[in-house]
């Protein structure tokens, strides 16, 4: 019950603070550009590439996982700024003493706020994916492989970063927090790029050194199975998956298990972190 | 009891912010927590609360652990600093305490505007905390500390960023919550707020508790004596000595001037002895002198007496809990 009282405050913080009309709006007027956007690309590639071309490249392809990427980018985003402060700043505030002192465990506090911003965050990656594919199906007929798998992939993407957000805040400070969530994000990034290219040289060494950032961060790996799942069998074949948006090699289901179970245990550690502190 | 400690003990790092506490606070009670800043006050409620936890000893809390959630419904608390979010309502805001103290929705509507009510902002519990200032701040704080109909309430320099009517207001509180049979915890280093709504006191140091007691009971451990007489001798006066510190003494020409007269003024028993200035026979002298307890009057009276000293007054002077609290932090350097 105190878990979901938690959860209901933290969702109440979002909209009182128009936080939840930011992003539904500037959501909204995403999706609108990414229709005209690619309502006007798409026309103009029919008129130039001859059809069995833009069969075979799949070109509406590139369009999706661009647009599904610039999402994905987006979740982790607001994974960090909706979650950096909300335990380092209530702790800093004092905020925090008014609330842990009722009739409530530290965890269901943990728990609570986790929940709340997981909800909104995974609401808020499934809607504006499936808005995305919406698009393209109306408009090009187009659907990429494996849609609720990747979208599920994008959503533990978010969750991950979340958790590894909260986690941060019941020991850092706001600012450090966020440093360290994005320096770990962009490690991540950057690992995930050395593992794709050292896949498509055939360098073992480059892609264990991918693999080995992802076991320290695993958001990329997620986008990276996604991206592989969503694209054609054809065009990794072909050595164009490589691009900033797909994927020359999948991360395994073993680093999905993996995700699942360092997101499960980023949050007990929080827990635990947040209930032994001092406040 | 209702709190009970033994021994508390917090350190950070190499400082020690409460050291050796032992204490219980009654049912019923208001405990005033008196001390300067930094002396450990906040720390030792935060202890009593869960928030922080002891290096060493033990805090027991209507007979559970601190923070034990079995209980914390019947406590209330005030933190000393705190930012209530600034995106709530003052009703929304006590909605929000309200259910996690987890009281029903028909009791949070009876309740929240009776307790804007009674700290002044029933006009204000649909604007936004944002808008509030310090004060406005504080009572919502208050009310929040109260919203549970506690049985014991921790108010943590509860009239911080008030005005004089504020403080006013928030005495009378502590006075309806001691009527009613709440226990009140009170840390504060406003003397008169302490003097006027506490029954029992006590003054922490350095995170040490250096004095404990009702205010009598205080007060009454240093008693100050005014002394009138006339006869009196170097000698005399500096017999007194034996039992207290004799203080501030003054000589007048008449036996019946008074202190503003033109007095000739001296500090110690020292300086009656150097001084210019002779003790003649119908001198009336003025004297404080410190005493352990009242208990001792008789004595001191007996002695004057016998020793030729005609005696106008030997009158115990109640001193303040400034006055105390002041040569209490002297005392102890």
């Amino acid at each position: 019950m105190s878990v979901l009282e938690i959860a209901r405050l933290t969702f109440l913080e979002a909209r009182m603070r128009k936080m939840l009309w930011a992003i539904l709006l500037l959501g909204a007027a995403f999706l609108i550009l990414y229709a005209i956007g690619f309502h006007l690309i798409y026309a103009d590639i029919r008129e130039r590439m001859p059809g069995g071309v833009a069969r075979l490249l799949e070109p509406t392809n590139f369009f999706v996982m661009a647009g599904l990427y610039a999402i994905n980018f987006l979740v982790v985003m607001l994974a960090v700024l909706t979650s950096v402060d909300t335990i380092a700043g209530e702790i800093a505030s004092g905020t925090i003493q008014t609330i842990v002192t009722k009739p409530l465990r530290r965890w269901q506090v943990v728990v609570g706020k986790w929940l709340g911003l997981a909800l909104m965050l995974s609401v808020f990656t499934v809607v504006m994916c499936a808005a995305l594919l919406l698009i393209v199906k109306l408009d090009a007929g187009y659907m990429p492989n494996n849609p609720v798998a990747a979208i599920g992939l994008i959503v533990l993407e978010g969750l991950v970063v979340l958790t590894l957000s909260i986690l941060g805040g019941t020991r850092l400070s706001t600012l450090t927090n966020g440093v360290v969530v994005f320096m770990l994000y962009g490690l991540a990034f950057i690992a995930g790029w050395i593992e794709q290219i050292g896949s498509v040289l055939r360098s073992d060494a480059a892609v264990n050194v991918g693999i080995v950032v992802s076991l320290i961060m695993p958001s990329e790996a997620m986008w990276k199975r996604a991206a592989y799942l969503m694209q054609p069998p054809f065009l990794r074949e072909l050595g164009f998956s490589a691009t900033p948006f797909g994927a020359a090699s999948a991360p395994s289901e073993a680093m999905v298990v993996y995700a699942v179970l360092y997101t499960v245990i980023a949050l007990a550690v929080a827990v635990r972190w947040f209930g032994r502190r001092d406040l | 009891m209702l709190i009970e400690t033994n021994n508390l003990r917090k350190t950070f790092g190499d400082t020690v912010a409460v050291d050796s506490l032992t204490l219980s606070v009654g049912a019923g009670e208001v405990f005033g927590f008196l001390g300067p800043n930094g002396a450990g006050k906040t720390t030792t409620v935060k202890m009593l609360l869960g928030l922080v936890a002891p290096t060493a000893g033990e805090a027991r809390l209507l007979d559970h652990r601190p923070g034990d959630p079995a209980i914390m419904g019947r406590v209330g608390f005030l933190p000393e600093q705190f930012r209530f979010p600034a995106w709530l309502t003052a009703a929304d805001f006590l909605d929000v305490h309200g259910r996690l103290y987890g009281l029903p929705a028909a009791e949070r509507r009876a309740r929240i505007p009776r307790l804007l009510e009674r700290v002044g902002l029933a006009d204000r519990a649909r604007s936004k905390l944002g808008e509030y200032s310090k004060g406005m701040m504080q009572r919502v704080g208050l009310a929040q500390a109260l919203l549970n109909d506690p049985a014991l309430v921790f108010l943590d320099e509860p009239t911080s960023g008030l005005d004089p009517l504020g403080r006013r207001e928030v005495r009378d509180l502590i006075h309806e919550l001691r009527a009613a049979g709440v226990t009140v915890f009170l840390n504060s280093h406003f003397l008169s707020e302490v003097e006027v709504t506490c029954d029992r006191v006590a003054i922490v140091k350095r995170g040490r508790v250096v004095r404990i007691g009702t205010l009598a009971e205080l007060t009454r451990q240093t008693t100050e004596v005014e002394i009138r007489a006339a006869g009196l001798s170097p000698e005399l006066v500096a017999g007194l000595a034996s039992w207290g510190q004799v203080g501030k003494w003054q000589i007048a020409d008449n036996k019946l001037q008074e202190a503003g007269d033109n007095p000739q003024v001296a500090e110690t028993e020292n300086s009656i002895r150097n001084t210019q200035y002779a003790i003649r026979n119908d001198d009336v002298v003025r004297l404080t002198l410190t005493v352990a307890n009242e208990d001792v009057l008789p004595e001191i009276a007996d002695y004057l007496v016998q020793g030729g000293a005609r005696v106008y007054t030997l009158a115990p002077q109640r001193i303040s809990l400034e006055d105390l609290f002041m040569r209490v932090m002297e005392e102890e350097g």
